[in-house]
């Protein structure tokens, strides 16, 4: 009690709105000195913190959404491929099968064609031959007939049987060469 | 309990536990926030993320909410500054050991006080030219009638008597409170001195109202701290933006 009746009195006549000049400097000096200090240190440590924060979240999310573009893009891009290759199997098979039936259509007509070939050339031989034949079967009966005549003429004319025999033969041969001409 | 001076001991006049506690004030804040500003993650540990909480709440709080724009930040280091300073000196009031919030000495508040009322004369003369002076004084949209009672008035509210209820203000409420305390203080000693077992017994009822008029007094100290960084902001805001007010 002594105390207060004691400050009371010490400070009774002081006006407390009358400030102390020596308080007014420490409170400028204090709050100089804390100002610089939070401009020069602590609002900038704060901001780069909190922008460097805001660019991580910010680029980890855009990040993100362009991983997942790239990601729905290539999953575009295969399934894309997958039907082109499809697309493409399957016309190549179509191709195949067009190309087999156009190969194995080709080879009948060839073998066709050469067994036509072969038939012709037979044939064309055939007549050839035959014609040759005829040829020399017509100048061989000429000879016949002349050494025939000959023969007939040279040999003794009495013996009736044996120029009756030489015509039966003559006549025979003649029935051969004739079928063999209407053959 | 109340102001001796430490050097030279005993004297009226010297450095005094008031002057301490505000250097010390300074120490405080700047070695909270540096320690907590210093090794910055993206993911902040407990420290950090306490320095962080507090600085978002005068950047984000305070200097976003009420000047905006995109130079909000300029304003930010001054804001923080006033918040932190003037919330450490008021919580001084209600810690055992220093038992005095510093601004109950009215010469602190002056001088901040002062401090903010150039900052924002001289913001709002940056922005507006000495036009400046006829945006804050002559509102428009006034009849012209009526302007020879408007213009005085606003010259004495805006000019003269801001930066006097600023620091009143805060250097009110803490005498106020700490004389409330001290009061009650002495009051429970006296009480309790007293040969009569009732009026000593009272001083109980006394101690009960003391601890409730304590609390009163810590709310009332961040309160303050954050008044007058909110009133601070608002006074920048008009004056960044007189033209449209």
């Amino acid at each position: 009690m002594n105390q207060l009746i004691i400050s009371a009195a010490t400070e009774g006549e002081v006006n407390p709105l009358v400030p102390n000049v020596w308080e007014m400097g420490v409170v400028l000096v204090g709050f100089a000195i804390l100002m610089f200090i939070v401009v020069k240190f602590v609002v900038p440590m704060f901001e780069k913190t909190f922008a460097e924060r805001a660019e991580a979240i910010e680029g980890g999310i855009a990040k993100a959404e362009k991983a997942q573009a790239e990601a729905s893009a290539a999953l575009e891009e295969y399934k894309q491929q997958l039907t082109d290759a499809r697309t493409e199997a399957n016309r190549i098979r179509e191709e195949a099968r067009a190309e087999g039936a156009q190969i194995l259509a080709d080879l009948k007509e060839k073998a066709a064609a050469e067994s036509a070939r072969i038939t012709a050339q037979a044939h064309a031989q055939i007549e050839s031959e035959r014609q040759a034949a005829v040829v020399s079967l017509r100048s061989e009966v000429g000879t016949l007939a002349t050494t025939l005549a000959g023969r007939i003429v040279g040999e003794s004319l009495n013996d009736d049987e044996r120029a009756a025999r030489v015509v039966d033969r003559f006549l025979a041969d003649l029935e051969t060469q004739n079928a063999g001409a209407a053959k | 309990m109340h102001l001796p001076a430490i050097l030279p001991w005993g004297a009226a006049e010297g450095f005094s536990k008031q002057m301490l506690l505000v250097l010390l004030s300074v120490v405080f804040i700047a070695v909270f926030f540096v320690l907590a500003a210093r090794k910055q993650q993206l993911v902040p540990g407990k420290l950090q993320f306490a320095g962080e909480a507090a600085y978002g709440f005068v950047r984000n709080g305070i200097a976003k909410d009420i000047i905006g724009g995109k130079d909000f930040i300029k304003y930010v280091p001054l804001l923080f500054s006033l918040f932190f300073f003037i919330l450490v000196n008021n919580i001084y009031g209600a810690i055992p050991f220093f038992q005095l919030p510093t601004f109950s000495h009215v010469g602190g508040a002056y001088v901040l006080a002062g401090i903010v009322y150039f900052t924002w004369i001289a913001i709002g003369v940056k922005k507006n030219g000495l036009r400046y002076f006829k945006l804050a004084t002559v509102p428009s949209g006034v009849p012209w009638y009526i302007l020879p009672i408007v213009i005085p008035i606003e010259i004495i509210s805006n000019f003269l008597v801001r930066p006097v209820t600023h620091s009143l203000r805060l250097f009110a409420t803490m005498l106020a409170g700490h004389l409330i305390v001290m009061i009650a203080g002495y009051g429970i000693e006296f009480l309790v001195m007293q040969e009569n077992i009732l009026l000593k017994g009272s001083s109980l009822l006394v101690l009960a109202g003391a601890i409730a008029m304590y609390m009163l007094e810590a709310l009332i100290m961040v309160l303050q701290a954050y008044v007058f960084t909110l009133l601070t902001a608002i006074y920048i805001e008009g004056a960044l933006h007189a033209d449209s007010h």
